[in-house]
């Protein structure tokens, strides 16, 4: 097979979870570091395999969730108290709990938005290009093949050596991807 | 080497077999490969069935109603419907609760039965939020335009004018604009998040550049990686968490809507867990009304198992008894109040000029769904379909007699009326049916209805094993 100058990485191919999962935390303790691993559905053993931390999105969610609740109240206080007090029967100007059920959707819509664009962000994306969809049996990622991507940027990288190593884990095959 | 198209044909991964209980949530013999295939080919096909153009003709000529109806009602006013002081409020609001109850059932499905790790609910939980937005969306055309003046909607959010004005937000009706705009919003966020695995294997498996193109924009590039993934469930589940109680706040706002008034019949405290509970209850058999065409058509009965209709006929029989007691409790507390106007509401709604509404619905409500208990009905489809769509009229009924009954009697004898649709309230009505079904057409011909990753989650061979 023809080397490409610019290459991405090295992907191997793997017929079902278990092996990927093996494969992956092998090639974590052989000292890889930048690489990914590809799969048709979520694996949850994958992300510790692949000694991934944890995620800062629920970090993001409450922050996002706190300020929709915080600026949902200062809304109604503001314009209820402030900018437009209107006196009916007498009643408090600050009824409070009448400002809770739209205070809660507030928050609740602040949250959830801060979650999907959080996700999103994190994850980079929207990305159309990407370089793994430069191998034409990639398409397979999304139905019923398990991938490993060690990447050329990893300091162990090296084309050959990667290589030999990536044909112990027995995959089915492996494939240089250009970047 | 194997080329691209050898992959793409089906392959015979037959290694896995299910061997699940007497019930499965999906077919013996499935690999991951087979729920690919057979989820997408439905949606990337390239013969669209005749009965489909014909189910999506009707919608549309339907949908041309609503939109005759609605350039009617613009042009005109409100005036050409039949609600009218002392009924101001009839088949629009009925209409509008309604829809939003039976969006409902997509939210539960979805959230609840996930945090609750109910794995059945994934071949239902797809369409079930397809749903929810469509009800939502039509919905949301009764309020808009009740209020006469539709152009003007955005006067209901809180926005800096030049009039200076202010939305009161202690009205139950701010309440509403906002509990149904971010539960509209969210539903929309939580059925696209689950969509884009599945749009990026559409992306992968179309065969047309157009397909490919606007399937590959609408995935937005997700390549499944493992740290994608990580923090894509970790977003689902919180959005799951986040959809909970919103789903239960929406219809006690809605509920609020009449509890908060002194209407008799309104103001009552039983009326936010009842009314979730119907919104429940009509959801679920909106689910199953559309659920069991669905798998006959497309030849579904593999993903959509007895176990699922089964399943869903516990839901609906649950919660109409929960229903069936709040008709208890508000005629109990109607006569233990002492309040002479409250306890008129019950002798009215069952001795009244519109007691066959009442009758109807307890017989539609009440009395038919207690065949449930039954294991044989639960495991017949037909009478399960016929009990589906009986509930989803009785639950309609139910608004319009909580709604017309209690407006047009109430105080005064002097301002007693009574309330008659017109032709354009039926139009109306029947129009957001066609929208509904419209939506619901094109959404099972260009997006896949069961959730291909998740169903191919919970088959067997998806186990990490040993290492």
């Amino acid at each position: 097979m023809k080397t490409p100058s610019l290459i991405h990485g090295l992907m191997a191919e793997f017929d079902d979870p278990t092996s990927l999962v093996t494969a992956a935390g092998r090639a974590h303790r052989e000292g890889y570091r930048c690489m990914d691993a590809y799969s048709p559905f979520p694996i949850e053993e994958l992300h510790e395999a692949l000694g991934s931390h944890h995620t800062r999105l629920p970090l993001i969610v409450l922050v996002g969730g706190l300020c929709g609740c915080i600026g949902g109240y200062a809304l109604q206080y503001w314009s209820s108290v402030i900018e437009y007090p209107l006196n009916i029967g007498g009643k408090p100007l600050h009824s409070w709990p009448a400002f809770i059920p739209v205070t809660f959707e507030c928050t609740i819509l602040a949250a959830a938005l801060s979650c999907v664009l959080g996700m999103l962000a994190l994850n980079g994306l929207p990305m159309p290009y990407h370089p793994v969809f430069n191998l034409p049996r990639f398409a397979l990622a999304s139905r019923n093949r398990f991938f490993l991507c060690i990447e050329a940027t990893d300091p162990k990288f090296d084309l050959e050596a990667t290589r030999r190593f990536l044909e112990t884990l027995e995959p089915r095959e492996v494939s240089t991807v250009a970047d | 080497m194997n080329s691209v198209a050898d992959g793409l044909q089906p392959i015979d991964d037959s290694n896995a077999r299910v061997t699940t209980g007497p019930t499965p949530v999906i077919a013996p013999g499935h690999t991951f490969g087979t729920v690919t295939d057979k989820i997408s080919a439905i949606v990337l096909t390239r013969k669209t069935p005749i009965g489909w153009y014909a189910g999506f003709g009707t919608a549309l000529m339907f949908t041309g109603l609503l939109l005759v109806s609605l350039t009617y009602l613009v042009t005109k006013g409100i005036g050409i419907w039949g609600n009218n002081i002392p009924v101001g409020w009839a088949f629009d609001i009925t209409n509008f609760v309604w829809w939003i109850g039976i969006g409902h059932a997509g939210t539960l499905i979805s959230a609840i039965l996930l945090l609750l790790r109910q794995t059945w609910r994934t071949s239902i939980n797809r369409f079930a939020e397809a749903m929810t937005l469509f009800a939502v969306s039509c919905a949301g055309i009764f309020p808009l335009f009740h209020t006469g003046r539709p152009w003007l909607g955005y006067w209901l959010f809180p926005y800096s004018n030049t009039m200076g004005l202010w939305p009161q937000f202690r009205s139950p009706l701010i309440w509403d604009v906002f509990a149904v705009s971010t539960y509209a919003t969210v539903s929309l966020l939580f059925w696209f998040v689950g969509l884009i695995p599945d749009l990026a294997t559409l992306r992968d498996r179309s065969q047309s550049p157009v397909g490919r193109f606007i399937y590959g924009m609408l995935a937005m590039g997700w390549r499944g990686s493992a740290h994608h993934w990580h923090r894509y469930e970790t977003a689902y589940l919180l959005l799951a968490g986040l959809a909970t109680p919103l789903v239960v706040s929406v219809h006690t706002v809605v509920s609020f809507d009449f509890a908060v008034s002194i209407v008799p019949g309104w103001h009552t405290t039983i009326f936010p867990p009842y009314f979730v509970a119907g919104a429940i209850y009509s959801g679920f058999a909106m689910v199953l009304t559309l659920a069991i065409p669905i798998r006959a058509i497309y030849n579904l009965e593999d993903f959509i198992t007895m176990r699922h209709l089964q399943n869903m006929a516990k839901v609906m029989l649950v919660t109409g008894l929960i229903v069936a007691y709040g008709y208890l409790t508000e005629a109990f507390i109607a006569w233990y109040s002492g309040d002479k106007y409250e306890g008129f509401v019950p002798m009215n709604r069952m001795f009244g000029p519109y007691a066959v509404f009442y009758w109807a619905l307890i017989l539609c409500n009440v009395v038919i769904p207690q065949l449930l208990w039954f294991k044989k009905i639960r495991l017949s489809v037909a009478s399960l379909f016929i009990i589906a769509i009986i509930v989803n009229v009785g639950m309609w009924l139910e608004r319009f007699v909580i709604i017309v009954l209690s407006l047009h009697r109430d105080f005064l004898p002097s301002s007693w009326g009574m309330y008659s649709p017109t032709f354009w309230d039926w139009s109306t009505f029947l129009g957001t049916i066609g929208l509904f079904l419209s939506l619901l057409f094109l959404f099972l011909r260009f997006l896949p209805m069961i959730s291909i990753f998740e169903m191919r989650t919970i088959l067997p061979e998806a186990k990490v094993g040993d290492q």
